[in-house]
């Protein structure tokens, strides 16, 4: 590998086991050499607490490498290729009044690049693969992580490989071959994938971006909480519902408010956070609900694609998110998802992908069972479109077919044309 | 017909950097008796407590042993096992 190995140049200083603490250089590894515990990112806190301040980061670039000197990245703006992040914190009114709540903001992660929160972590990855003195980029995706690497490494000019799950959406599919990458469509499910992409990993001189590069690519999902916190004026909401699929989502969200707190960035304390699964995929959840320390496996049935994860590698720590911040972990079912869908559709204009839709069922799950105070302040993290995932919705919704007739008109909408001329004063 | 484990990068510097051993049929558990024989150390690295470790995970020919009988799971001649970390993926 290059000689740029452990030289990023930021405050980030060395990979350490979340399990055992052993420590390491920053190189391409993910698991602990000694437990096989998960590496993650460890900075030297003195001085990130003496570099970053709200002016320094407003001074920044309009995308997530704003937040830079909190990322495994150079201090100088790294921002080559697609700009991801800085997406819109939408107010949601009306979503918050079908809910009886008050203050409902959405994090509409769909304005990214590839239209989900992907774009970030394949962001961060990337940096750091180069940085490595990787060339070659690959990934084991349930497809938004596959648009991400396959775009992005075309804008970056990097060869790449992305294994995905035979069974995928067509919209993804298409989605991620256009950009000219060597796509795979592996029998089996995303679990299958993964194993075949940890078994490649380790003979292959490649940036697996979940995989071998993880502890930095998982490290993009803490600007979904430095972003929230800065568009409310640098403010921690009171809540936040998350999506959970292998849980590195919800639990880095989780360490980006910690971050912000810690480091005076933002007032408030962190919030407490909510994991949303699939019931067909929910072996967090049922962690959860029956108290237990572990996660064991499921095969995943649901049309939440993009969170069917039965074997979840961050889902031990998901639980200790719920716990120490005061959340829970909830499932809904296939029908609820399509419901929470429309839900959002109908009241803020945000077409999801189901993923959205299982955080937004959520939502309406603890609004509905009083679990949330009516004045409290939560965002709904939508990390994905709704495009990518149109079978969900399509048996559902659809127009009115017409003949080329006013009347034909009249009859199919109940109207008549006294009703739709104001009158003029 | 022996069953070839294949090893994972981290615990190769048992091995002495053989990527595949061949061990005789039995339970996860007789396999990983035999590479701790041939590596002195094996075992601690994949259990804690009578039990694999929760970021180790084995596939007996594909499947995952957590859906079978853990480490009492049986392999048969010719089978591939495969040891791998559990933190990748999402």
């Amino acid at each position: 590998m290059s000689t740029t190995e452990g030289h990023f140049g930021g405050c980030a200083t060395a990979l350490r086991c979340k399990e055992c603490g052993h420590r390491t250089e920053l190189v391409a590894a993910y698991v602990c050499e000694y437990c096989f515990g998960p590496l993650e990112v460890e900075y030297d806190r003195e001085r990130l607490a003496a570099t970053v301040s709200r002016e320094r980061i407003a001074r920044g670039p309009l995308n997530l490498w704003r937040y830079r000197d909190l990322l495994p990245c150079s201090p100088d703006d790294p921002s080559l290729g697609l700009s991801a992040g800085l997406t819109p914190l939408v107010r949601a009114p009306r979503l918050a009044q079908a809910l009886g709540l008050k203050h409902v903001w959405v994090k509409n992660e769909t304005a990214n690049p590839t239209h989900s929160f992907k774009d970030r972590v394949v962001s961060v990855a990337l940096e750091a693969a180069q940085r490595l003195g990787f060339s070659t980029v690959a990934c084991a995706s349930t497809g938004n992580l596959a648009n991400a690497v396959a775009a992005h490494a075309s804008a970056l000019g990097l060869e790449s490989y992305v294994f995905v799950p035979s069974n995928l959406e067509e919209q993804k599919i298409v989605a991620t071959a256009v950009f000219d990458t060597t796509l795979l469509a592996v029998t089996g499910t995303y679990d299958d994938v993964n194993r075949l992409c940890g078994e490649l990993a380790a003979d292959r001189p490649w940036a697996f971006v979940n995989v071998n590069v993880r502890p930095y690519y998982s490290e993009g999902s803490k600007t979904l909480a430095y972003e929230v916190a800065e568009q409310l004026g640098w403010q921690c909401p009171d809540r936040c519902i998350v999506p959970i699929a292998s849980g590195s989502l919800y639990t880095k969200i989780h360490a980006g408010y910690r971050d912000v707190v810690e480091l005076g960035l933002a007032d408030g304390q962190v919030p407490v956070l909510n994991g949303a699964q699939a019931e067909g995929c929910s072996p967090v959840a049922a962690a959860w609900s029956e108290d237990r320390q572990f996660v064991s496996p499921v095969v995943p049935d649901t049309i939440a694609k993009s969170l069917a994860i039965g074997n979840p590698a961050d889902g031990v720590f998901a639980l200790d998110t719920a716990r120490q911040t005061g959340g829970s972990i909830t499932s809904v079912t296939d029908d609820e998802i399509v419901d929470g869908i429309r839900l959002l559709a109908e009241t803020t204009g945000i077409f999801t992908e189901t993923a959205g839709g299982v955080t937004t069922a959520v939502l309406r799950k603890l609004a509905d069972r009083g679990e949330i105070g009516v004045d409290e302040r939560v965002v709904l993290y939508i990390t994905g479109d709704g495009l990518k995932t149109l079978d969900a919705v399509a048996p559902y919704v659809g127009a009115i077919q017409i003949d080329a007739e006013v009347a034909a008109f009249e009859a199919a909408t109940g109207t008549r044309v006294t009703d739709r001329i104001p009158a003029i004063a | 017909m022996p069953v070839t484990v294949k090893i994972p990068s981290p615990l190769r510097t048992l091995t002495g950097g053989a990527a595949t051993v061949d061990c005789a049929p039995g339970t996860v558990g007789d396999l990983i008796d035999q590479l701790d024989d041939s590596y002195p150390g094996f075992r601690d690295r994949v259990c804690q407590d009578g039990e694999l470790r929760r970021f180790v995970n084995v596939f007996v020919a594909g499947e995952d042993v957590r859906f079978s009988d853990g480490i009492a799971t049986v392999t048969t001649d010719g089978q591939e096992v495969t040891i791998l970390p559990a933190v990748a993926g999402g």
